[in-house]
């Protein structure tokens, strides 16, 4: 996917997203870090110019909730919420949907902030090969891959350019 | 049993005698040295000593038996193997046992220890200067002599009170004793346990200058200068200690001084991470100490090479570094240290060090052995100057296995001890006694 | 400010223990500060809860008294949802009961994945790695060092200054016994900062200069353009000799007070690890002064603690 894609994808979930919940009037968006952050600030961009109302965003750190310490270890960010999710119907917001390992952390991670109305889930990539009962509301492409490949997706905000590559280990 | 010593390079400073040549022994004595000896008899045992350095034994004047007791550290049979094996032939035993060697009963019982428990080597006890060690009241020093104390020292309870230490000096003096001094102002050690300096510092621990040695050298000189009386300084370690002892012996001070291989060998940065195998007594110093050391033992000022074999048992050391005992063990790496750090550099040579750890010893305390003249007690050390082999603790003959040198790489081997005239020891034999 | 950490890179630390700021690297001490200033978000949730250490057992093992250290390795423990367990030895039961190495044996056969060890003799932490097989964080050893509490230090330090290198830095105390001082001492020159140790004669180790220190008797001259003042509590269970005359000579020579604060820049901050002395190394008007951050090296002290026992345990089964 290159950067017109990645743009028409975020503008097609920003509509669906208002689309599914009659408008924006209870929505948080919460990205995922490092690039989740970003998609959520450009899918809330979005949503501003569709419905004319502004979307709190934020960033949630899940780090702290994984799985996974054993094989990796990640350095914790700031969650960065200034507002209340309690009640609210929060769209989290992530890069690429894989085993939804990262998505258990994340629901784990919004629960000791509050108690949402309903958590709904937009990622830009589904690659597929689950391993929770995990999938998404909201989907910017599905990218049928191997296990043995990754996917890389690189934003201008981090990275100084859109684009979406499967690369072969 | 009768030995002929065949093919060594015989070194006896004693004599000023460097060559290759046969050695006789019979009856425990040297009755004959020369190139191409016959033997008299068959029943004599050959002993090939080709390629090997045969000295006098090693007499070492500081070791610390433990004995009476402390025999959890030390005791006379492991004390004296782990002698055999370093080839050492005599030991002064230092009075800090318990109870201390105040008392005619104790010098007696360290002896008879000897003759029951030991393996030959000779065991020479060294009394207290005062009772019970508290350097308030002389101890009965003629008495003391008489029952075969050959020297009085405060080692471990340096004497402070300079009116006390004149009149030890004074008594000692009556009783022709050499006075050996462990030479440490309290007051500036006070609560101390390694050198004081940017290593202590860093590490937290409370140093002890090396202004305290050197001030209580200069204080035990000058009370000797004017009492009159010969002492030894033991264990010196800065360099302020080798220059007042090189004005006290030029301004004609009876005294003569020691050092032990650890304090040319190794300076304070050993302490770090907290070994307490590297904490004694004076404490290790710094690399211009090193090398004062080595230039006193150069120039005469320091005349003798000791062990301060301090051994102490493995609970004890896995303790806090400040709450750790001082002391390691030395009897089994004093030759190797010496061959390493002052022969291998060229600082002193082969006969220089031998003579500081033979006829230096003996003359300091007027004892008949250290040297191979005929009709002398037959205490031979036969090692290999240059064979390299790594020391490991677990291996040492000592009780305690407290040494710093663990795993460390050493330069030449004892081979066999001879102590009148038996075999104590032989590096291919395991049994301490060789029939 | 935090620096861009990409979050799935595997960061690190080089070592199994954390026994002083001496032997680690500028790279590792922020590491720990970045992570520490991340996790202060934590500390402001509602509920202060993460389940990043659920599982590991944090030991506290104190041989010395000390209520603040303590709780705040307990409370960062906690939040991370470590289990805690916590032993204090009397020090003066230490000398004939149980050593160092059995307590250690034995709370380790209970199961502790990180001893936090608090102890009168410098080192000890030290001697304990040879006998544990989990992780050692010194919380303060004899006076060799506090590590904790020089990340604390330096993290606060960072948040009101900015970077640390270049800041002129002025610690003013009993310098020869203080662990605090030692660390402090080892951070601040590992990221660049000028480090002036001022105290009289008696309390200064003489020979830290060769590190880059500079040593002043006179404290007006050591507070002469500081950006930070650190004050060090006079210590007196410390002083076993005769260092100091009086209290009263000390709190005229080296405590801190208005008048004398006014020869560092204008914006400079004063700090002091706590507990205080009111009237002694600090006037009553410095310790109740804006310009004081203490509290803030207290909310600190939890962060960096939270960081240190994630990096050591967070990346182990």
């Amino acid at each position: 996917m290159d950067e017109a894609d990645i743009t028409r994808a975020l503008k097609r979930i920003a509509h669906e997203i208002v689309e599914r919940n009659r408008g924006a009037r209870d929505l948080v968006i919460v990205g995922v870090p490092t690039r989740g952050v970003p998609l959520a600030e450009r899918i809330a961009t979005q949503i501003s110019q569709i419905e004319n109302y502004h979307t709190p965003t934020g960033a949630l750190d899940v780090t702290l909730y994984r799985d996974d310490y054993g094989t990796r270890q990640a350095i914790p960010q700031s969650t960065k919420i200034n507002f209340s999710i309690t009640g609210k119907t929060v769209v989290l917001v992530d890069d690429v949907l894989f085993t939804g390992r990262t998505v258990r952390s994340a629901l784990n991670a919004l629960n000791d902030l509050g108690r949402p109305a309903a958590v709904q889930l937009a990622v830009l990539i589904d690659r597929g090969h689950r391993e929770l009962p995990i999938r998404a509301d909201f989907v910017g492409k599905n990218v049928p891959t191997a296990r043995n490949e990754n996917v890389t997706v690189r934003v201008k905000e981090t990275d100084r350019e859109d684009i979406v590559r499967v690369e072969k280990l | 049993m009768d030995l002929l010593i065949k093919n060594g390079r015989v070194i006896d400073p004693s004599q000023n005698l460097d060559t290759t040549a046969d050695v006789l022994i019979e009856n425990g004595r040297v009755t004959a040295m020369g190139s191409e000896l016959r033997n008299p008899q068959s029943a004599i045992r050959n002993l090939d000593a080709s390629g090997c350095i045969v000295a006098p034994g090693l007499i070492d004047l500081h070791v610390h038996l433990r004995t009476p007791g402390q025999e959890y550290k030390e005791d006379t049979q492991t004390g004296t193997t782990a002698a055999a094996r370093g080839g050492v032939t005599t030991v002064c035993v230092m009075p800090n046992t318990a109870p201390p060697i105040d008392r005619r009963s104790v010098v007696e019982d360290i002896l008879q220890r000897a003759r029951t428990e030991g393996n030959g080597v000779h065991v020479l006890p060294v009394a207290s200067v005062s009772i019970e060690a508290k350097n308030l009241q002389l101890s009965e020093m003629a008495e003391l002599k008489a029952a075969g104390a050959v020297a009085v020292s405060d080692d471990a309870f340096p004497m402070q009170d300079a009116g006390f230490m004149r009149r030890a000096f004074q008594y000692a003096k009556t009783c022709d004793l050499v006075t050996m001094l462990h030479c440490e102002d309290t007051a500036l050690t006070h609560g101390g346990c390694m050198n004081e300096g940017i290593v202590s510092n860093e590490l937290g621990l409370r140093g002890m200058p090396r202004l305290a040695e050197e001030l209580a050298v200069f204080k035990a000189c000058a009370v000797a200068r004017e009492v009159g009386n010969r002492i030894h300084i033991l264990h010196n370690t800065t360099k302020g200690a080798v220059e007042q002892i090189r004005r006290a012996k030029n301004d004609g001070v009876q005294v003569t001084a020691e050092v032990c291989p650890h304090h040319f060998a190794l300076t304070d940065e050993a302490c770090r991470g907290y070994n307490t195998n590297a904490k004694m007594n004076p404490p290790l110093r710094l690399q211009e100490d090193m090398e004062a050391l080595i230039e006193g033992l150069k120039d005469g000022t320091i005349d003798a090479i000791t062990t301060d074999h301090a051994p102490h048992a493995a609970h004890e050391k896995e303790r806090e570094f400040a709450l750790a005992p001082f002391g390691i063990v030395g009897l089994e790496t004093l030759l190797p240290l010496c061959l390493q750090y002052l022969v291998e550099p060229g600082h002193l040579t082969l006969t220089q060090v031998i003579e500081k750890m033979t006829a230096a010893p003996a003359r300091i305390l007027g004892l008949p052995y250290g040297t191979l003249q005929n009709g002398a007690p037959a205490d031979i050390v036969i090692f290999k100057p240059k064979a390299q082999w790594t020391l490991h603790a677990e291996d040492l003959a000592s009780k305690s296995k407290n040494t710093p040198f663990d795993g460390v790489s050493m330069t030449g081997q004892v081979e066999a001890t001879i102590i009148e005239g038996k075999l104590v020891h032989h590096k291919d034999t395991k049994n301490t006694e060789i029939s | 400010m935090p620096l861009c950490l990409c979050g799935d890179i595997p960061l690190k630390l080089q070592r199994k223990h954390i026994l002083g700021l001496q032997e680690m690297s500028a790279e590792e001490i922020n590491l720990v500060l970045d992570t520490a200033a991340n996790f202060k978000e934590v500390l402001a949730r509602p509920i202060r809860k993460v389940p990043a250490l659920r599982g590991k057992t944090v030991c506290t093992l104190f041989f010395e008294p000390s209520t603040r250290t303590r709780a705040s390795f307990e409370m960062a423990a906690k939040i991370l949802s470590a289990d805690t367990s916590s032993l204090t030895v009397a020090a003066s039961s230490v000398t004939k009961g149980e050593t160092l190495k059995d307590t250690v044996l034995t709370m380790q056969a209970m199961g502790v994945d990180c001893f936090v060890i608090r102890h009168p003799q410098s080192g000890a932490p030290e001697m304990a790695t040879r006998y544990v097989r989990g992780h050692i964080l010194n919380a303060g050893d004899g006076c060799h060092e506090h590590p904790t509490q020089g990340l604390l230090d330096l993290l606060t330090i960072r948040e009101a200054k900015g970077p640390i290198e270049n800041l002129r830095v002025t610690i003013i105390g009993d310098l020869l016994h203080s662990r605090v001082a030692r660390s402090d001492f080892w951070g601040l020159q590992k990221l660049g900062a000028k480090v002036t140790l001022c105290g009289p004669d008696t309390l200064l180790p003489p020979e830290f200069d060769k590190y880059g220190a500079c040593l002043k008797t006179n404290c007006d001259a050591a507070i002469e353009g500081a950006d930070v003042v650190m004050l060090l509590r006079l210590q007196n269970e410390r002083m076993d000799g005769i260092y100091l005359p009086s209290v009263r000579e000390y709190a005229a020579l080296y405590g801190m007070n208005a008048r004398r604060l006014k020869r560092a820049k204008p914006d400079a901050i004063v700090m002091h690890p706590g507990p205080i002395n009111r009237g002694v190394e600090i006037s009553n008007e410095v310790a109740d002064g804006e310009r004081n951050v203490i509290l803030e090296q207290v909310t600190n002290g939890v962060a960096v603690r939270m960081a240190l026992l994630y990096l050591l345990l967070g990346g182990e089964e």
